[in-house]
């Protein structure tokens, strides 16, 4: 049976066929129109899709991912119009997360002389993942390797992060063909598959960049370092879309949002301080004005004084994204810290906060716990808390006020490497 | 207790230790760039790569070359999670 060509007017769901859009080169992918959560931490208004893809060479077949699980059915019906499992050659796995190795297992016992491709770091997860069928073999492929399907050739770039710590990407260098495994998709589901046919879906393509790729940003620049210099025809991601047309304004807009957010002013050789509060009294507020002012008088520092009674989240995360430090004052009510802060200290998993300065402050009545337990999360968000918090019993004297001052300032020093760095610190005055 | 010093190049930071502290005690409590997962030197995350000192750090384990040449670690890169510090030396992220 042929795979069914490309119009207009296509249907995948109508039919378990594979869909050829290059010469030799086929989608036979699964649709979940119905899915509306992902990865507990995504939402999706139209479904998904699991693209896998199948290459024909003069020497052999590669199927490139696998579906979930349970969509095995129409791959492997699509697989099967197309292709016979003892031709099956090369099987590659862009990362192992489930929705892409599900249906890995049952198409290695049905064509066991293929060999899996898959990065050094998924060997490990792998195992995991495959419990009882651990000595499936495979071979481990980074940047600059490649394997030959005869007049084809499939190239393997490292592309760490993107976003397991196994994620690779492959490119069917005479297609100009780059199977980009999560890189670039959406959780989109559309039977018309072509991104010059299905709908709008701008804001699901952004919207999935936010929540899987940009806590990577580093790690996305490394990885178009790789891909922009390839002649690129076409973009086959796992999720959504295959981008045909114009592929290469994708890439452009991978770089613009792994680029700044904020276009504001805070100049390149400032180091900007922002401080969180919330004050029922005013004397946390107090504190957070006096901190304010001592940091304030260090050079090459912008400070930036915000009352969390008057923010949404959303902001916020963009701003935290670009500071260099980041203090939050709370007070201590009922035994912690207030549900403001701990709303925006649990909203950051989107954000890298991996070295950013921390530290906590706040007025208490008589146990202070808050100022500790913020302190906690920071650690363990991988922030460098280079001194122990500020903590002032009810209202701040002037002399606690002082203090205040001093306190702001030497972390403002710390943030422009006038102290802290280059000394040595004992490991027990560590919090 | 014997003593030793371990400095964090990324953020140009020493810390006097006593003998024996794994690393990565010292490097997440300061905030150095040395990221860990599952801190049982299984995952290989917490690769770091040691510019002085390398004799000053205990030997790897079986299991640490293992995990190691899975990730296809290069010559002086050790787990953080695994090695302890017996004397002065400095290390940096991979
Ligand atoms: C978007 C996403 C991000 C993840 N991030 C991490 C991570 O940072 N560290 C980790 O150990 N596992 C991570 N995982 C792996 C999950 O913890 C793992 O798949 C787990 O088995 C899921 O458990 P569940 O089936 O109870 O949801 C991530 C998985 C997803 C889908
Ligand atoms: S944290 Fe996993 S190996 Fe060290
Ligand atoms: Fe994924
Ligand atoms: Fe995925």
């Amino acid at each position: 049976m042929r795979g069914i060509a490309v119009s207009r007017s296509i249907d995948v769901s109508a039919h378990r066929q594979a869909v050829e859009f290059a010469d030799g080169v086929y989608w036979i992918g699964a649709l979940d129109p119905t899915l509306r959560s992902f990865d507990i931490i995504l939402t999706t208004a139209n479904g998904t899709t699991y693209n896998s893809y199948l290459v024909k060479g003069s020497d052999g077949v590669a199927v490139i991912d696998t579906v979930k699980e349970n969509f095995s059915d129409e791959f492997f019906a699509r697989l099967e119009s197309e292709a016979r499992y003892e031709d099956i050659k090369v099987i590659v796995l862009n990362h192992l997360e489930p929705d892409h190795s599900g249906a890995l297992p049952e198409l290695m016992r049905r064509a066991p002389q293929a060999q899996l491709y898959i990065s050094q770091r998924a060997t490990s997860m792998l195992k995991a993942l495959l419990h009882g069928d651990e000595n499936l073999p495979y071979t481990t492929v980074t940047t600059g390797d490649s394997v030959s399907l005869g007049d084809r050739t499939l190239q393997f770039l490292h592309t760490p992060f993107l976003h397991w710590p196994d994620t690779q990407c492959t490119y069917l260098e005479e297609e100009g063909i780059l199977f980009s495994g999560d890189v670039f998709g959406c959780h989109y589901c559309d039977k018309r598959l072509f991104n010059d046919l299905v709908g709008d879906f701008r804001f699901s393509f952004d919207y999935y960049y936010a929540h899987i790729m940009r806590p990577f940003k580093k790690h996305v620049m490394d990885a178009l370092k790789l891909i922009e210099p390839l002649k690129l025809s076409q973009i086959a991601p796992t999720h959504g879309p295959i981008l045909r047309e114009r592929p290469r304004r994708y890439v452009t807009h991978y770089r613009e949002l792994s680029t700044s957010s904020l276009s504001q002013g805070i100049g390149s050789d400032e180091q900007s301080m922002i401080i969180f509060y919330m004050s029922s009294y005013g004397n946390t507020a107090r504190m957070a004005e006096a901190i304010a002012e001592g940091a304030g008088d260090v050079d090459g520092v912008r400070v930036s004084l915000y009352d969390l009674e008057g923010g949404e989240t959303d902001p916020f995360v963009d701003l935290i994204e670009e500071a260099d430090a980041l203090l939050f004052g709370s007070p201590t009510i009922n035994g912690d810290a207030v549900k403001p802060v701990w709303d925006l200290l649990s909203s950051l998993a989107v954000v890298n906060l991996k070295g950013k300065l921390g530290a906590a402050f706040g007025s208490y009545g008589w146990s202070g716990e808050a100022v500790r337990m913020i302190e906690d999360r920071m650690r363990g968000l991988k922030m460098h808390i280079p001194r122990s918090g500020m903590r002032v019993k009810l209202i701040p004297t002037a002399e606690e006020l002082e203090a205040c001052h001093a306190f702001g300032l030497e972390i403002a020093e710390v943030l422009v490497g006038k102290s802290g760095s280059g000394g040595v610190i004992d490991f027990a005055d560590l919090a | 207790m014997a003593k030793a010093k371990i400095t964090f190049e990324d953020i140009e930071q020493t810390v006097n230790v006593p003998a024996g502290t794994r690393v990565i005690e010292v490097s997440e409590k300061i905030g150095a760039g040395i990221i860990y997962g599952c801190r049982e030197g299984d995952c290989g995350t917490c690769m770091m790569h040691v510019t002085e000192g390398w004799n000053n750090l205990t030997e790897p384990s079986v299991l640490e070359e293992k995990v190691l040449k899975e990730n296809m670690a290069g010559r002086h890169d050790r787990l953080a999670c695994q090695a302890q510090i017996l004397g002065d030396c400095t290390v940096k992220p991979t």
